[in-house]
């Protein structure tokens, strides 16, 4: 007994349980990265100079990486100017010190060489903390491709350190606007994600509306006026192919692809009616998928291919509803103040994109595929049509001003945030744009 | 007769006195006591450490000593800063005149194997051994401070050193300081398990001597890609941290930490 007392009695003051603690929170502050230039010799920097007019295309590549962490709003990249240790001596063996000193945590570093006329980059990936390499990769293309190089370390950089693919090597395809708002020319227009490589693809002649990539190949689609009807139209950006997708009697308008890309899923109307149909692009098969006296439109598939999310008044009002793909179990799923529209299933999977309008404003927001969790990303005056980057982080949308009395003043443009609803930016482009469309990863 | 109706007038009367008197009482309702609750008073002073207020003073002192230190150690040279990273011009004019890129087919290849035998031969070179000697050395200086603050403990404090698990006001210190250092990932999948644990062994100044990944075998499970970036993500906040902020005393109780990184509450929220 005497023994047992004492056992009780000792056993707390001689056992150190592992202490345990939890940690639930963190920063979400932009993770500081030094990129630094990618060394290049003379040799090779002469050539490159002759072919690219570029006089240091190894700092012109870690300027395009650089930029392209900065817009993610998840990266601060840091002030070059900072850096201690020169390019060249930094590939080999960075000085990791000298890195931490300036507070990276992570650093890019690289060399560009001049091989069979061809473009060679190699870069790295280094934890300054761990003071370990990350990621070494090498890439030989044309000399013309070096901004996709650019945009290639990126995504490999931001997949390593976030744990989600990139959307850097993309392209977006957007409708171009020009001139005063009662005689609007608009063009096709598409161009790289960071707004270079900007490049026309139709005259004008007719209105093109409502551009949507292919989510599996360089393909698109998108609404073009014929016989004063509206039509929707398929174009191979390739070979600048393109055709009208069937014949109906009637107009045909908000077009997208299935996942697979073998399908167009659209709104036909027809005696002031519209529902949903898709067409097999393959057999040309067209399926009516809703009929319902209401106005339905803007379908859009979930990634799975399973469901399609769309628009529709059949409750009185604009509202968000799901179905399965065959038209079955049509349940509502927005239920907040206002009129719902443009509904857009993440490429993810999680979450349905959508434009807002309650009391004159315009919202671009996100909800749950079964309607919960309604978050509000932006308001404006006017602002509408998002597309997803093919990561489902980040939001593409077109916003306008207001008019002035004499009818001037307007202006349409490109704007893009993600999911925090900080980081929102402008996106460059040279005529006014709406209607964008994020294209998949162009390299896998 | 008179006298009866006297006698019954009188008692109807103390009857009546006694019902006005006493009924409004019983008309009352009894007071509505709330459930009792029963508290149970301890002495806490074996398991708070708060340090006296001079010697609190002194502590605070000395960290704002380090820090200073720490400051002006690593602020870069300031004369070399010219330009704000905000002022790289955007290459956007010069992308113009850029042709189409003519071979959008031709993907880049991707040649791991080549580059990585590079890379592992550099990362031999890499660990500096010196170095790691000059590190150790600082941090034993730091170290030795310490023990001799420890050494005029008092009484109170000596008891403390026996209980295990750190005080709230420990615990609160140490994860309040690891909040500012770990960048959680965004692009984790929240709906999957995403709890890192590691388990360190520390040194008396707060440095770390070792630290080890728990569920190991988990960083190089197919599909659980995110579980290395966020597992990695741990460790750079630790080092970033370094030295943690641990108790002044009773070494023994926290020389071996466990600390567990959820980041499943922030990604939900």
């Amino acid at each position: 007994m005497l023994r047992i007392l004492i056992f009780i009695l000792v056993l707390p003051f001689k056992a150190f349980a592992l202490i345990e603690v939890d940690i639930t929170r963190g920063n979400l502050n932009p993770l500081p990265i030094a990129v630094s230039p990618l060394s290049i010799d003379e040799k090779s920097k002469k050539n490159f100079e002759k072919i690219l007019k570029k006089k240091d295309i190894g700092s012109e590549i870690s300027i395009v990486v650089e930029n392209n962490l900065k817009t993610s709003g998840l990266f601060n990249p840091l002030n070059k100017d900072a850096f201690l240790q020169a390019p060249d001596i930094a590939n080999l063996k960075p000085r990791f010190e000298d890195w931490n000193l300036i507070k990276a945590q992570a650093l890019i570093t690289g060399k560009v060489n001049y091989v069979d006329e061809k473009l060679r980059v190699e870069f790295r990936l280094w934890d300054v903390l761990a003071g370990k390499e990350m990621m070494a990769l090498a890439f030989t293309t044309v000399p013309n491709n070096w901004r996709r190089v650019g945009h290639i370390i990126t995504d490999k950089v931001y997949e390593r350190l976030t744990g989600e693919k990139g959307y850097f090597d993309t392209r977006i395809i957007y409708v171009a606007e020009e001139g005063p708002k009662t005689k609007r020319i608009k063009k096709l227009a598409i161009m790289d994600q960071d707004g270079s490589n900007n490049k026309f693809l139709t005259l004008g002649n007719e209105l093109v509306l409502t551009p949507r990539f292919n989510p599996t190949s360089q393909m698109v689609t998108y609404l073009s006026y014929f016989r004063n009807l509206p039509r929707v139209y398929l174009l191979d950006i390739e070979t600048g192919m393109q055709e009208v997708v069937g014949d109906f009697p009637g107009m045909t308008f908000a077009p997208r692809f299935s996942p697979d890309g073998k399908k167009i899923i659209m709104s036909f109307a027809r005696d002031g009616n519209s529902d949903i149909y898709t067409m097999d692009l393959e057999n040309r098969i067209v399926e009516k998928i809703t009929n319902h006296p209401s106005i339905d439109t803007s379908p859009s598939y979930s990634p799975d291919g399973k469901f399609i999310c769309f628009n529709s008044d059949r409750s009185g009002y604009q509202q968000i509803y799901i179905m399965k793909s065959d038209g079955s179990n049509v349940k509502r799923i927005s239920f907040g103040k206002g009129l719902y529209g443009t509904p857009v299933w993440s490429p993810r999977g999680d979450l349905i994109a959508f434009t807002k309008l309650h009391k004159g404003k315009f919202y671009i927001g996100v909800m749950r595929t079964d309607g919960s969790g309604e978050r509000l990303l932006t308001e404006n005056f006017y602002q509408e049509a998002p597309s997803w980057s093919p990561n489902g982080r980040v939001l593409i949308f077109y916003r306008e001003t207001k008019t002035d009395d004499k009818g001037e003043g307007f202006s349409a443009k490109l704007w893009s945030i993600d999911l925090t609803g900080y980081n929102e930016r402008l996106v460059d482009t040279p005529t006014d744009a709406s209607d964008p469309s994020w294209s998949s990863l162009l390299s896998n | 007769m008179n006298r009866s109706i006297l006698v019954s007038s009188v008692l109807h009367l103390i009857v009546i006195m006694i019902t006005a008197i006493s009924l409004p009482f019983l008309a009352k309702k009894p007071i509505d006591l709330p459930p009792i609750v029963s508290i149970e008073l301890i002495q806490i002073t074996d398991k708070t450490n708060i340090p006296f207020a001079p010697k609190a003073k002194k502590t605070i002192e000395k960290i704002k000593e380090k820090e200073k230190k720490l400051v002006s150690e690593q602020a870069p040279p300031k004369q070399v800063k010219k330009i704000k990273p905000d002022s790289i011009p955007f290459p956007d004019d010069q992308t113009k005149k850029i042709e189409k890129i003519k071979e959008d087919k031709q993907n880049p290849e991707k040649i791991d194997n080549e580059v990585k035998q590079v890379s592992e031969f550099e990362k031999d070179e890499l660990f500096d051994p010196n170095n790691i000697a000059a590190l150790i050395d600082k941090s034993k200086i730091e170290k030795a401070e310490n023990i001799k603050k420890t050494n005029k403990v008092t009484q109170d404090q000596q008891k403390t050193a026996d209980v295990s698990g750190l005080t709230l006001s420990e615990e609160d210190a140490l994860k309040a300081q690891i909040f500012g250092c770990w960048s959680i990932p965004l692009g984790l999948p929240y709906n999957e398990n995403l709890l890192v644990r590691i388990k360190l062994q520390l040194n008396p100044d707060g440095t770390v001597s070792q630290s080890e990944i728990l569920d190991h075998a988990r960083m190089n499970k197919p599909g659980q890609g995110f579980y290395k970036v966020l597992a990695e993500s741990a460790l750079r906040a630790i080092k970033l941290c370094q030295p943690l902020r641990v108790p002044t005393t009773g070494y023994e109780r926290w020389k071996e930490l466990q600390l567990n990184f959820d980041a499943r509450e922030m990604l939900e929220g």
